[in-house]
């Protein structure tokens, strides 16, 4: 299964570098937010809870764009058929579709973090960044978990933007409490959280119930 | 090789197939004809495990389906309406990967498109291919990784004659594999036929009679 996952994600990120349709659209709208927050929120700085929901909330709107387009190229041009005909386990799909948006949403956060500093964030994110880290990379793992099954699922459907919206929203809720509620003291000052430990595990949790549902689910999903 | 017995298969409430009844052994053509909208293309998917049938029974290589379809996978080449490639690869690229789902070995990639006549463009991205050349590599892909049963859905369209001369061998009669072939060309079809079966409304309404498909169709 891991050879074959590799194989897709390394066809996926082939086309994303040469096509480049998903991870600038991602950047593209997360500093655009940021520039409207600038000047929507009228104040040059932010910091605590609001510094907080602006780039958790930011974050996780872009990413409905990147989960979007994941399986896009599988339905248009036939890539769900051929492999439906290979002999491979599918969940192998899922696996190569959640790397690549984990890819993705760490490409993002390279440069939106950085113009999050620059353009909204008063006590600045150098302080902040070791904890920082694994509170996104743990975040970003559950949101490419999760995000990949449930593209899949809306994939077929008419109003699949939507239908990701609506599904993957109260999904991620729990991730974006657990994030929010690490993050929030980073910002403020660059406090350590006391908790932060906690909120590392249950992001960990989180992460590993759905990758487990994920896994055992996905191939019944892709079946007719 | 090809064993269905009745076979129904549905929509909602739209039948797509129904009471279609044909054997085919190994190395035969079967060729189905039948207008738009007629079930050919449902039958195909059918056959390739990819679409259950609802009722009936349905024998491809040795699996009955729906309930062993997973044993197809990896014996049928299947040439589609789309190519079934990805257009911002190139022909090699999307060898390649196909070629490491089917876990087959980098030469025979070389092998296929030169059986295709597209080894001086297969470093070229699909965009910048004319439709018959896309065809060609649909047609590489399919065979890629030397299926036992090949199902072609009008796989001759889009193709100039010196192109179909050249895919003979690889998805043609002359490749010697079981074949479905799916097409509108009834004089062209029955020429490779060994088996027949006209399609109309799902129905098979001409099952291995070539007067019938010539009355009805041609």
């Amino acid at each position: 299964m891991i050879a074959t996952a590799r194989a897709i994600l390394r066809k996926d990120l082939t086309i994303e570098v040469r096509r480049r349709e998903s991870v600038p659209a991602m950047v593209l709208f997360t500093v655009t937010v940021f520039v409207l927050f600038h000047f929507g929120l009228d104040r040059d700085t932010v910091e605590g809870d609001i510094a907080t929901g602006v780039i958790w909330v930011t974050l996780l709107l872009a990413a409905l764009l990147g989960i979007n387009r994941l399986y896009v190229a599988e339905r248009d041009q036939g890539g769900f058929v051929g492999m439906r005909l290979a002999p491979i386990d599918l969940t192998a799909l899922w696996l190569a579709k959640a790397v690549a948006l984990f890819v993705y949403l760490v490409a993002l956060e390279i440069v939106a973090l950085p113009a999050f500093d620059l353009l909204l964030l008063g006590p600045g994110l150098d302080g902040a960044l070791p904890e920082l880290l694994p509170i996104l990379l743990l975040a970003n793992l559950g949101v490419a978990a999760v995000g990949a099954l449930v593209a899949a699922l809306a994939i077929e459907t008419r109003a699949r933007e939507l239908i990701v919206a609506l599904l993957l929203l109260p999904l991620l809720v729990p991730v974006i409490l657990a994030a929010a509620q690490a993050t929030e003291p980073l910002l403020t000052g660059g406090q350590s959280p006391d908790d932060l430990a906690q909120w590392l595990g249950f992001l960990a949790l989180y992460d590993v119930v759905f990758v487990l549902v994920s896994v055992a689910v996905f191939d019944f999903l892709l079946d007719e | 090789m090809i064993a269905l017995e009745a076979v129904e298969r549905r929509f909602g409430e739209r039948v797509a197939l129904r009471d279609v009844s044909v054997h085919v052994e190994k190395g035969q053509t079967l060729v189905v004809f039948g207008p738009n909208g007629a079930g050919k293309t449902t039958l195909l998917r059918v056959l390739a495990g990819l679409l259950r049938p609802h009722s009936g029974a349905a024998t491809v290589l040795n699996a009955s389906l729906p309930r062993e379809s997973w044993k197809l996978r990896g014996k049928v080449g299947y040439v589609a309406h789309e190519p079934l490639l990805y257009r911002d690869l190139t022909p090699r690229e999307n060898l390649r990967f196909h070629a490491r789902l089917h876990r087959v070995a980098e030469p025979r990639i070389d092998a296929v498109l030169h059986a295709v006549g597209m080894t001086d463009r297969a470093d070229d991205e699909l965009t910048e291919l004319s439709r018959g050349m896309v065809q060609r590599v649909a047609a590489a892909r399919a065979v890629l990784h030397d299926p036992a049963l090949l199902l072609l859905d009008e796989p001759w369209a889009g193709l100039d004659p010196a192109a179909i001369e050249m895919l003979e061998p690889v998805i043609g009669s002359a490749s010697g594999k079981t074949r479905v072939v799916v097409t509108h060309d009834v004089a062209g079809g029955l020429s490779e036929a060994d088996v027949t079966l006209g399609l109309r409304d799902g129905a098979g309404v001409a099952v291995g009679d070539e007067v019938a498909v010539r009355e009805l169709y041609g």
